[in-house]
């Protein structure tokens, strides 16, 4: 590893956390700011809510209106974004480290003080509604959010958009009463990664944040998911193929096995997917498998479009090599994933905004951050002999599969044991 | 700290890199002058087709070894084609600069199997097959070639499936021993690079390359604009393109064109964000310049809602008159400095991107500039720079073309 990696962080008496990675030899800084108002708290007849709250938070607050505060973000050269997952909904941005606390007080300005002006409801309704709008002509991601959909049940399998049914019936009351509910410090993370001196920096978010008065937790109902298989008719050229199957969240001990096999799979030019489907056969430009974890759940992610005369045989090749992957892996396959694994680590460790990413992903996961160190020695760790024991308890199998194009596609019996 | 370092092999192959011994990684790049404007018509797409070939095999590897090797540097390696480049790169850690530097100048000599060229057919084909599901469903390669008629910056990257199925091995062959001549191409690096080191490798591996002539026209393009409408009743959006004449790469004043393309059509904050983004007029809507080779365009994009795709034609040319005659603000222009200096500080922190920086720069031919250089470049830029530049490329004389389900949108007046 390059250098010692310096993890920081501070537990507020409001329960808000920060946590900081010091990376002094930039002349950047980058923050996140998760709050614990994902779209899994949409009420389910106002769907959209978390994000068009979101969106209303961002027309003004404390002294600046809508124009001055983006006026203010151009002014400190912030690259800034917001988005709303099921969990959270997100505030991050990167800029020279010497703009930073300044952003970090507009941002809290915003979190605490949001003007919600009645005259600027209907621009962010229809902000919303093209979201919408758009994700129609999106036609992968189409694919992917009915399968998350399928496979997590509600509310965790929703997408944060919503509908514009959903949307058209949202008022400034209930944007408000989201804020009010919502917006709490007690699951917040405040992440921050580069150059900065920490003991100003827990002042400074202390000194914005600090008074920010907890709350409880709303309770959410889950409903069982229905994994079937499904089938959306569009006319495309190409037919998209989405697959999830059964893997172990990022909290669990065996979290590193289950990568590693995934890595396998999908890390890297000589990966089995690549490899088998696109290489030997040339059946697609992309395949791919990707992990993706809730607090207590987890699924791997596979994805490939092709066109419909090939995309049977496709989807047969992509179900034969996911079967294939719980007979076992090579000595070969795991060194190279460690030695990407090892180099990819290494990359992350010049983006700023990466790690301010990362590390406040950890922490929501874990309560911690697993430093560099130690998923490497955990990579390292892994041997074929173990990977290929958690492969042959946890094989894959009980495949989702949902499919997007001009011809519905024959799925096997024995891969949809689930349905 | 960091320090440019260059060096010509007696067969014109020019090695570069930024080098600074603090970073944790090291970058590297082949340049190659191809693109789809050295293509000729009926072999469109082989610059693109023959960048995936690359990684298809040599004399020395097959195609499965060379994606095995990439994968066992723990490389993060790529590949892109343009209308003026083809760059093949991959990230590493220092300790493997020589195994990474002899494995990209093999692979830069490619065999060109007719089994594996078949299969890779097929790959690309798949290629062009999604991209035409995806916004802008073709549209950006129709108005390329409408805004610059008959000039070779017109030809589509990718090619067509028909000119693609078309291509045989002996075909790329010829193309290849037309372009990939060492003094065509560069080898650029940044990072933690020990440079005269880079210089013995690339002397070992790329020296033997035979050089010959591989000029380009660059004739200036003859622009043209006009209005057309593509109709694509599956789409659920409107898009809306617009190309207007820019600066080439080389022009002076490109450092001014890109302040004024930040304020008028940048993301946030600029003057399309608020007639657009801030209302939920559009879903999306920008401007950026593609610099050229002796020519130049600025792109102007909406993606919206149909029912207001008229509407926002109108209100576009609204705004392009108005900021045309009334030019920006000071403050407008100091706010883009400030936004644009912090980019690049952002972007000069990875390695990477400044590896791409410097090929990139020796692709234009103009004198190496440093983060600093560049960042002082804009900051050097007056208001009436910027107002010139907006009189100079009439964002409102364009080629304009929509796509989408509106069958009976009109030129905006």
């Amino acid at each position: 590893m390059p250098q010692q990696q310096t993890i920081l962080s501070h537990q507020f008496p409001n329960g808000l956390t920060l946590v900081a990675q010091s990376m002094p030899e930039l002349e950047s800084a980058a923050f996140s700011i998760s709050i614990p108002a994902g779209c899994r708290y949409d009420p389910s007849d106002k769907r959209g809510l978390a994000n068009f709250a979101c969106e209303m938070l961002l027309r003004g607050s404390g002294d600046l209106t809508n124009r001055q505060f983006v006026e203010a973000l151009e002014f400190n050269g912030v690259d800034h974004s917001s988005s709303v997952s099921v969990y959270n909904t997100n505030f991050g941005g990167a800029m020279l480290a010497t703009h930073l606390h300044d952003t970090l007080r507009l941002f809290a300005t915003m979190l605490l003080d949001p003007l919600f002006p009645a005259d600027q409801l209907e621009d962010g309704r229809q902000v919303c509604l093209m979201e919408v709008a758009s994700l129609e002509d999106e036609l992968a991601q189409r694919a992917i959010m009915e399968l998350r959909s399928r496979y997590y049940g509600d509310p965790d399998g929703r997408s944060s958009e919503g509908s514009f049914e959903s949307l058209q019936s949202i008022t400034m009351d209930d944007i408000r009463s989201f804020h009010q509910q919502h917006y709490r410090p007690d699951e917040t993370i405040v992440s921050v990664a580069g150059k900065f001196d920490w003991d100003a920096l827990r002042d400074h978010i202390g000194s914005l944040l600090g008074d920010w008065e907890s709350k409880p937790a709303a309770a959410v109902e889950l409903i069982e998911p229905t994994k079937q298989n499904y089938h959306i008719d569009f006319p495309s050229e190409q037919t998209h193929i989405a697959i999830a199957y059964p893997a172990l969240p990022y909290r669990s001990e065996e979290y590193f096995l289950n990568r590693g096999s995934v890595g396998v799979l999908s890390d890297g030019l000589s990966s089995r997917l690549f490899t088998e489907v696109r290489e030997k056969r040339g059946l697609c430009y992309t395949v791919s498998a990707s992990y993706h974890s809730l607090r207590d759940r987890a699924c791997v992610v596979c994805y490939s479009s092709t066109t419909k005369e090939r995309a049977q045989e496709t989807l047969d090749v992509l179900i034969e090599q996911l079967t294939r992957l719980g007979n076992g892996i090579e000595a070969d396959e795991l060194r190279r994933l460690q030695i990407q694994v090892r180099s990819s680590l290494i990359m992350q460790q010049e983006s700023c905004r990466a790690r301010a990413s990362a590390i406040a992903g950890d922490w929501m996961h874990l309560g911690r951050v697993r430093t560099l160190d130690e998923i490497s020695d955990k990579i390292n760790g892994l041997t074929v002999e173990s990977v290929n024991q958690f492969l042959a308890e946890h094989p894959p199998r009980d495949f989702v599969v949902v499919t997007l194009g001009a011809e519905a596609l024959e799925s096997h019996r024995d891969i949809v044991s689930a349905t | 700290m960091t320090s440019y370092r260059q060096h010509e092999l007696a067969n014109g192959l020019t090695v570069l890199a930024e080098c600074n011994p603090q970073a944790y990684t090291s970058a590297f790049g082949f340049f190659v002058k191809a693109g789809s404007r050295d293509e000729h018509k009926q072999i469109g797409g082989v610059s693109h087709f023959l960048e995936h070939m690359v990684f298809k095999g040599t004399p020395n590897r097959t195609a499965e070894q060379v994606n095995l090797e990439l994968d066992e540097l723990g490389s993060n390696s790529n590949a892109r084609t343009s209308e003026e480049s083809t760059i093949y790169h991959a990230a590493v850690l220092p300790e493997f600069q020589t195994q990474i530097v002899e494995l990209l100048s093999d692979t830069m000599r490619p065999s060109l199997r007719p089994e594996d060229f078949e299969t890779e057919k097929q790959v690309i084909i798949e290629e062009i097959k999604m991209y035409a599901d995806q916004p802008p469903y073709g549209g950006y390669e129709r108005i390329m070639e409408e805004f610059f008629g008959d000039h070779p910056l017109g030809q589509s990257v990718l090619g067509t499936t028909e000119t693609v199925s078309a291509m045989t091995p002996d075909q790329m062959m010829a193309y290849f021993q037309q372009r990939y001549s060492p003094s065509n191409i560069a080898l650029a690096a940044s990072g933690n690079i020990d440079f005269d080191l880079l210089v013995k490798d690339a002397e070992n591996c790329c020296g033997s390359w035979e050089r010959f002539d591989a000029s380009r026209s660059v004739q200036k393009a003859d622009y043209r604009s006009g209005f057309i409408s593509m109709h694509q009743p599956v789409s659920s959006q409107q898009y809306i393109l617009q190309l207007a004449p820019g600066p080439a790469f080389s022009d002076d004043d490109r450092f001014a064109a890109r302040l004024m393309n930040t304020i008028v059509g940048d993301d946030s904050g600029s003057r399309m964000y608020w007639e657009f983004l801030d209302s939920g007029a559009a879903e999306s809507a920008g401007m950026g310049g593609y610099e050229f080779d002796g020519s130049g365009s600025i792109m102007t994009f909406i993606c919206c809602d149909p029912d207001r795709a008229q509407e926002n034609l109108n209100r576009l040319l609204k705004l392009q008159r108005d900021v045309k005659a009334n030019g920006v603000t000071q403050r407008e222009l100091d706010l883009a400095k400030r936004k644009v200096a912090s980019h690049i500080v952002l972007a000069s922190e990875r390695t990477e991107t400044r590896m791409f920086s410097v090929g990139s720069q020796w692709l234009t031919g103009l004198p190496y500039l440093t983060a600093s250089e560049i960042a002082a470049a804009y900051d050097a830029v007056t208001l009436p720079q910027v107002n010139d530049a907006l009189e100079k490329w009439t964002l409102e004389t364009n080629m304009t073309l929509v796509v989408g389900p509106c069958e009976d949108l009109a030129a905006a007046v």
